[in-house]
């Protein structure tokens, strides 16, 4: 075990180094939430929108965010042409875990960002089971992360890279995002936990199908 | 000792054939040298040989003392270096070596990693990134991060590439020294570095007479 | 050439049987169907709609089964076979799209409402036309071949979630023969006999443009590759 830690963990450093020392996604992420935070303020005024609408921009931000910061990690190696180095150097499968792992953690501190940006400034938007929201901030957080970590690997092997990738990501994470905002939505209600107990399951099998079959198909993407 | 045997190896892009039958085996204290024209090839039979990308047919095995090695971990027992094998420019080049063998997996040695980068003579600019440094620095770098590990076998696409003089004589020492335990594939189009060879493979006339 | 006869007079069967067969309350003689309460005459659709749909879903899964044939074999037939099949099933994905939103129209008064079916056949057109636009923005044809079966198996393990999420959020108004076990359509056997001729046809139509296909592509393979010997 230890020894596909390693690799993996000293490939994580390696990004995180370099995203510290380049802030390529993360200044970018952080005023892109900061943007589109503000035109929705100024769009709904001092409308209080239901909370069906509230559940789902939230994560039409979080989405777009993701899309605009996840596929970094693979083209960055592309167009500087480490690809090769990477597989000189190392297994897929370490490359994958790698990159996951950043892409979790970009997530966590963007998603982190957004949502106490959001839940500040947005009328009406007050959390009352704050249990299911943290359980949908997490689940809907490494969802996010392993399915836009394998379209991301996808997209940075065609030409056109940045406008693929929401378009390829959406169908796949339509079932995930279709869960998050319905139990976001649940969040907002008040409901009881157990109320979303079978869409969290739902959310726990997407994310293991995913990252299994990203697993699996990894070799294929990665190999030219 | 470690032992490369490829056997009837092909290679097709889509509908577009580069070669085939690809036959070799090479023993340790040898250099196989690879020559052909532009095109032919070279490079592509030398990502096959270092498990880059895979051939369209044929087999190639790693054997180390009679036993065949997994194609996953062969990357443990060559040092690659070619022109268009890239290092992180946003890293020193002393920050590159040591974080090639945290990915690979192996300890992280100050003194040798110095020692290396003395050999090919950037330990003056070791801190400094590597974006600041000339193509001929970095195939120098390139040297190093293949040597680190103490590989088996050397692969070299087109070792000469961007060096100077200085550099060339430093990697014809490395190679000379190389030979004494390991092995070396060059793949060349340059008339002196064919004389050190051994053997030779050349993708013209295996394509011409097929 | 029978296998082509056999069509003609297949879909010529429907094309006059579901069209002009009469539909009656309670049918007496063979050639007679049962109405379908508050569909009327536009319960005909079934002839026409349901087998595009059932088409694309098939073409989607012959897709995901040659796409998985390539990654083992890295033949390039396979990949021709699932591109193929996927252009097919998209082709098919849209009359059926087409088709079931003019009934909606007369039916439930809009083209579009979300519906279950609605929506799980609107995601069906999403991914086939990420697949394309997958297919279309890579130039080397290897690659090409792998991304997209990759692409399209993740696409396929996503698609059972929708099953179980859709019925969830959304309830249908959807007339289900055949799954549903309060159906609202009682099929008589003359039109199950109609609805499994039109099924058959359907199918065979698109084996039949599918092998025509496969034989062009295959051709120009052949042909590209005596050209580079």
């Amino acid at each position: 075990m230890i020894k596909y830690l390693i690799p993996i963990i000293a490939l994580f450093q390696k990004d995180f180094k370099s995203e510290i020392r380049t802030r390529y996604a993360l200044n970018a992420l952080v005023m892109f939430v900061i943007t589109t935070i503000s035109i929705i303020l100024f769009a709904i005024a001092y409308e209080t929108p239901p909370y069906e609408i509230l559940a789902g921009i939230l994560w039409i931000i979080i989405f777009f965010s993701a899309m605009s910061g996840m596929a970094r990690t693979f083209i960055s190696e592309e167009e500087k042409n480490t690809v090769m180095t990477l597989h000189i150097i190392t297994t897929p499968i370490t490359v994958y875990f790698g990159k996951l792992l950043f892409n979790l953690v970009l997530l966590v501190v963007i998603n982190c960002f957004s949502t106490v940006l959001y839940i500040l400034l947005m009328p009406n938007f007050s959390i009352k089971s704050p249990d299911i929201f943290i359980i949908t901030l997490i689940l809907g957080t490494i969802g996010l992360a392993s399915t836009s970590t394998i379209i991301a690997a996808i997209i940075a092997k065609s030409n056109t890279k940045g406008t693929l990738y929401p378009v390829l990501s959406f169908p796949i994470l339509l079932p995930l995002l279709l869960e998050v905002i319905k139990t976001t939505k649940l969040a907002l209600e008040g409901e009881y936990f157990q109320k979303a107990i079978p869409d969290f399951q739902v959310m726990i099998a997407y994310f293991i199908v995913i990252t299994t079959s990203s697993y699996l198909l990894f070799d294929y993407i990665w190999k030219d | 000792m470690l032992k490369i045997e490829a056997i009837n190896i092909k290679k097709s892009f889509g509908s577009r054939k580069i070669f085939s039958n690809i036959n070799f085996s090479l023993n340790s204290k040898n250099i196989l040298g690879i020559t052909g024209k532009n095109g032919s090839g070279k490079s592509t039979l030398v990502k096959i040989i270092a498990g880059i990308i895979t051939a369209s047919s044929g087999e190639l095995r790693y054997i180390l003392s009679d036993k065949v090695l997994d194609y996953s971990e062969i990357n443990k027992y060559y040092g690659f270096v070619s022109p268009y094998l890239q290092l992180y420019d946003e890293f020193s080049a002393f920050e590159n070596i040591a974080l090639i063998s945290k990915i690979r997996n192996i300890y992280v040695d100050e003194k040798k990693i110095q020692q290396l980068l003395e050999r090919v003579g950037l330990i003056d600019r070791k801190d400094d990134y590597v974006r600041e440094f000339s193509s001929g620095m970095k195939q120098r770098l390139k040297y190093v991060a293949a040597l680190y590990h103490n590989p088996s076998l050397l692969i070299l696409d087109e070792p000469r590439s961007n060096l100077d003089s200085e550099g060339i004589s430093i990697i014809y020492e490395i190679i000379n020294e190389h030979k004494l335990n390991g092995s070396v594939i060059i793949a060349t189009n340059d008339l002196e570095d064919i004389q050190i060879c051994d053997s030779i493979i050349d993708l013209d006339k295996i394509s011409n007479s097929k | 050439m029978i296998y082509k006869i056999m069509l003609g007079i297949g879909l010529t069967i429907i094309i006059i049987a579901g069209l002009s067969l009469p539909m009656v309350e309670i049918p007496k003689f063979w050639y007679e169907m049962p109405i379908v309460p508050g569909l009327g005459d536009k319960a005909r659709i079934i002839f026409f709609h349901v087998p595009t749909a059932w088409v694309s879903v098939i073409a989607f899964i012959s897709s995901l089964y040659f796409g998985i044939k390539y990654l083992r074999t890295k033949e390039f037939v396979n990949d021709i076979k699932s591109s193929t099949a996927a252009s097919l099933g998209f082709l098919f994905c849209i009359l059926a799209t087409l088709t079931g939103a003019i009934w909606a129209k007369f039916s439930w008064g809009t083209y579009w409402n979300w519906d279950p079916r609605q929506t799980s056949i609107f995601i069906l057109l999403l991914i086939y036309g990420a697949y394309f636009t997958l297919r279309s923005s890579i130039e080397n044809e290897e690659k090409k071949a792998t991304l997209s079966a990759v692409y399209s198996i993740i696409a396929g393990l996503t698609v059972p979630f929708f099953i179980f999420i859709m019925p969830r959020i959304v309830s249908s108004l959807h007339p289900d023969p055949i799954v549903n076990p309060q159906a609202k359509i009682h099929m008589n056997p003359t039109m199950l006999t109609i609805f499994l001729i039109s099924l058959l046809a359907f199918t065979g139509v698109y084996l039949w443009i599918f092998i025509l296909k496969i034989r062009v592509l295959n051709l120009i393979l052949h042909h590209k590759m005596k050209e580079h010997e």
